[in-house]
């Protein structure tokens, strides 16, 4: 069974939005809503200043609130491969998932009236592709793969790198971790 | 894009399935793809390379019942290597943009006015074709001049030649590369091309100056940026603005602006009296050392200090890292390098500065391009021209491109002969050439303006005709011949079929030469005929290029200085010269010397401009899958001057310049990211054309406020980074 993941290496990433506007057409996502960003922060005062820029998407964590808080049963996590995904005929539109996600990865697709958000392009990866964001991401950035396999370029990745999770003190274990650091673990 | 697709359409849509897919061409994107998905639809992938900026990224149109779906890159290109930035990506909103020219139109107004009425391309193209020949009875064949930019260049420069002027000004040259490509000319006896022959991926230390890789998106530039990043390469990033790429420099420095030179002179002088230069690379390749080490004396870091801001101890340490990591030092000498009208001389600092640490033809520096190339056919000689073009006019080391500053002044004065026609193609030239008074005094001069485009752009909209170019997903172009490490080739073929009356560029010349009586020079049918000759004459299969897009010649590359690889400087001395002797037979500096620009009064902030990641200058700002993620550019304020000005952030102001234009209400984005003598605006927004839809109204020209220029006197560029704001609050935004 895979374990589908996503690697960020930020050291990488450049702002340059490709996997946003790929993202977009690929999954045909609405007019001012995005399934994908890239979020630019600085801190700092001139000259002394630091940047990070960070892609952020759904996290498909292990510990999901937004399928835990679905009142209809629509979002799920499933079992074969443990990507957080929605049963659209299910959804009613009611938003407890957007609320209970820690990450704003979710919106109501305001074209359609239900939830939506990344599948990790779980209809490319059937077919033996790596999603939109990824086969497109000119820094070659994000890194896709199964987490579970230790040949994958994800897991080698995420040994020779110090890596984090977003918001790892909300304990939704997310599966889409980020290589900030320049060292390498001892 | 925007069609409602709730349950009940769904049902109704799904209920096609049976009366068959294949018969229904109007059918959404989000359908196509999911009948693509059940198995009742087959995508056909088209390979073809990319038009929206002019990398020319080899790229797979995904095309499923006659509707491009998808842009992915091609995996066998060089230049894309199987991605495409986010511009490439949203190609299709190009093709699908409603507001494309849709047929040719000729205008019923004042020029200007924007006033027209549709017409059919036999009407449009006589009227052209009508006034090229009374032009040329009433002045000279001369009196016509081309503008133009990109792969339109192909089919329209051999018709002006044709119709037997050569005065062509392209952009590309005095408003953009020109100056650096003269530079490195001059020191190495070659440019570095484009793309740009650099082996960023194999650098231990990069040095960009002024260049914001990452915001200046090149496809395959920025994969080798990030690789090398990741590979652990140290970056000095030289940039008044803390943009994307100084926020992974290990050293930025964030210079006053116009004193490049003064710390391109002080590291040079540094790495010159600790002698951390390449003795051995030197001594074999180069002359001029002796006298280049005497004129750089004075400029030592301390001098440079006071000129550029940056702490002496600061450009000693980078001088440092540069020696450190030579030869795999890959200086970067820049695209846009118009600045200060001394841009020659500067991108010879840096040419010089690349020959010390020996990078030229090594690992990590400039690599050398493949010396292979194809077979030229033969054509019909163009006829013999009996003036002068004005291509060089008292600029030495012009070239080939052109000047269109100059044709501009020339329109406007009427000598040394009068311009009495100009034909623009692909090029916007109300946004890309300075002065814009002078750009229209110009046109207001001219008996006929006849613009190629897809989009109505500011300068198609002041046209007298507008013939409209299908996009890049519709029509075959030339072959693009790429001369990196490799020899390559590319198709450009149509993806789908040209939408509204919009037609390919190379039909638009040959219908125009066909009625100038010039059709000896487009001997062919097609281009595609035209195409498929040149593939047998240089030994490639055409139907595999139909099917692969990008043919890789094998064995073509040579990429580093070894015995059996010796550099070629195609010089006067055949060295590289560190001292050039053309240059002092010509009246300038052999040696580049330190002048001081002017500097902001108080007050006052100077202009500085560039490029954002998801836009090509002005022709991507409509398309609307672009425009969603950058709609309106900024004018970026240190947060300091904003609090002393009591300007917030997100309200809107005016800049004013030195000359009293003013600009249209602009967002402010106050920021620590900036120094706080300069201000920066994304170029390309602040569009006159209320066709535009998308982007009329939104932001403000750059080069609207560039109403002054220097030019540079070897070759002719036109410095723009030499204006002068004021900021006035409270703008009025609608």
């Amino acid at each position: 069974m895979p374990k589908y993941g996503m690697v960020i290496d930020q050291r990488r990433c450049v702002a340059c939005m490709a996997c946003v506007v790929a993202c977009k057409k690929e999954n045909d996502v609405p007019h001012g809503q995005f399934r994908t960003r890239v979020v630019e922060e600085v801190e700092g005062e001139f000259p002394a200043l630091r940047m990070e820029l960070r892609s952020e998407l759904c996290n498909h964590c292990d510990n999901p609130p937004c399928v835990y808080n679905c009142p209809t049963g629509a979002s799920y996590k499933r079992s074969e491969d443990g990507l957080v995904l929605l049963k659209k005929y299910r959804c009613v539109g009611c938003k407890s998932c957007l609320a209970a996600c820690p990450y704003d990865a979710r919106y109501i697709n305001h074209e359609k009236g239900f939830a939506d958000k990344c599948t990790l392009c779980e209809h490319r990866i059937k077919e033996g592709k790596s999603p939109a964001c990824v086969a497109t991401c000119v820094g070659g950035s994000r890194i896709f793969g199964d987490l579970d396999d230790p040949e994958s370029l994800v897991s080698i990745v995420l040994r020779e790198n110090h890596s984090h999770v977003l918001l790892e003190g909300a304990g939704t274990k997310p599966r889409i971790y980020y290589i900030k650091m320049y060292s390498k673990p001892e | 894009m925007t069609a409602k697709f709730s349950r009940r359409t769904f049902l109704k849509t799904s209920g096609l399935v049976s009366a068959g897919i294949a018969a229904t061409s109007m059918l959404p994107d989000k359908f196509l793809l999911w009948a693509e998905e059940q198995g009742m639809l087959k995508a056909d992938y088209i390979p073809t390379y990319c038009e929206v900026c002019f990398w020319k990224c080899g790229a797979m149109a995904k095309v499923i019942n006659g509707r491009v779906v998808m842009l992915e890159g091609n995996p066998k290109h060089p230049g894309s290597r199987g991605k495409l930035c986010g511009r490439g990506n949203g190609g299709a909103g190009l093709l699908y943009d409603p507001n494309r020219l849709k047929t040719p139109m000729i205008s019923v107004g004042k020029r200007g006015e924007g006033k027209y009425r549709k017409a059919s391309w036999d009407e449009a193209l006589n009227v052209v074709a009508e006034k090229l020949t009374k032009i040329k009875q009433q002045y000279g064949s001369e009196a016509v001049a081309l503008f133009t930019h990109g792969t339109p260049t192909d089919h329209f420069l051999p018709l002006l030649y044709a119709y037997g002027s050569q005065n062509v000004g392209m952009p590309s040259f005095a408003q953009c590369r020109g100056p650096r490509d003269v530079g490195l000319e001059l020191t190495f006896g070659e440019s570095v091309g484009s793309p740009e022959r650099l082996d960023l991926a194999n650098s231990k230390l990069i040095v960009l100056l002024g260049s914001h890789l990452g915001e200046n998106m090149h496809n395959s530039q920025v994969q080798d940026f990030s690789e090398a990043m990741a590979s652990g390469a140290q970056l000095i990033v030289v940039d008044p603005r803390f943009s994307i790429a100084a926020g992974k420099a290990h050293a930025w420095l964030p210079i006053r602006p116009a004193t490049d030179i003064a710390l391109l002179l002080a590291w040079i002088n540094v790495i010159i009296e600790e002698e951390w230069y390449d003795k051995e690379y030197l001594d074999k390749y180069a002359t001029g050392f002796t006298e280049l080490a005497a004129a750089v004396k004075a400029y030592t870091p301390e001098w440079a200090e006071k000129e550029t801001d940056i702490k002496a101890d600061k450009i000693v340490e980078t001088a440092r890292m540069m020696a450190n990591n030579a030869p795999a030092v890959c200086i970067h000498p820049g695209r846009h390098a118009t600045w200060y009208g001394d841009d020659v001389q500067r991108t010879r600092c840096l040419g010089i500065l690349m020959a010390l640490l020996g990078t030229w033809g090594r690992e990590g520096g400039v690599f050398i391009a493949t010396k292979s190339s194809f077979p030229k056919a033969a054509s019909k000689p163009f006829p013999e021209l009996s003036v002068e073009a004005l291509n060089t006019c008292g600029y030495p080391l012009a070239g080939a491109e052109g000047l269109t500053h100059v044709i501009r002044s020339s329109t406007i004065s009427g000598t040394p002969y009068p311009i009495k026609g100009w034909i623009v193609s692909g090029t916007n030239l109300m946004k890309a050439l300075p002065n814009q008074k002078e750009t229209i005094e110009a046109i207001n001069k001219l008996d006929l303006l006849v613009a190629i485009d897809v989009m109505p752009f500011d300068t198609v909209m002041m046209a007298d005709v507008i013939l409209p170019e299908c996009t890049y997903l519709e029509r075959h172009d030339a072959l693009a011949i790429g001369k990196g490490k490799m020899l390559t080739v590319s198709l450009r073929q149509p993806a789908v079929k040209p939408m509204y009356e919009s037609k390919p560029g190379w039909w638009i010349a040959k219908e125009l030469a066909n009625r100038l009586g010039l059709n000896e020079y487009f001997p062919w049918n097609t281009l595609e005929d035209k195409i498929k000759a040149q593939c047998s004459l240089c030994n490639i299969s055409y139907d595999e290029l139909k099917k692969e897009g990008t043919i890789v010649i094998p064995g073509t590359a040579a990429p580093y200085i070894t015995p059996l690889n010796p550099p070629e400087f195609k010089t006067a001395s055949g060295k590289i010269e560190l001292f050039s002797k053309e240059l002092k037979e010509k009246g300038f500096d052999p040696i580049p010397r330190y002048t001081k620009h002017p500097q902001p009064q108080a007050g006052e902030f100077r202009l500085v401009y560039g490029r954002n990641a998801v836009h090509t200058f002005s022709r991507t700002t409509n398309n609307p899958e672009l425009n969603e993620l950058f709609s309106e550019n900024e004018v970026w304020l240190n947060t300091k001057q904003a609090r002393s000005l009591d300007i917030k952030n997100g309200s809107y102001v005016t800049l004013v310049n030195q000359d009293g234009v003013k600009s249209p209400p602009l967002k402010v984005k106050a920021t620590e990211r900036i120094r706080e003598d300069c201000v920066y605006m994304v170029h390309g927004f602040g569009t006159t054309s209320k066709e535009l839809k998308n982007v009329f109204g939104k932001g403000a020209d750059d080069q609207g406020l560039v109403t002054r220029y220097a030019i540079d006197p070897i070759c002719g560029a036109t410095g723009m980074r030499v204006n002068f704001v004021r900021i006035e609050k409270g703008a009025l935004h609608a």
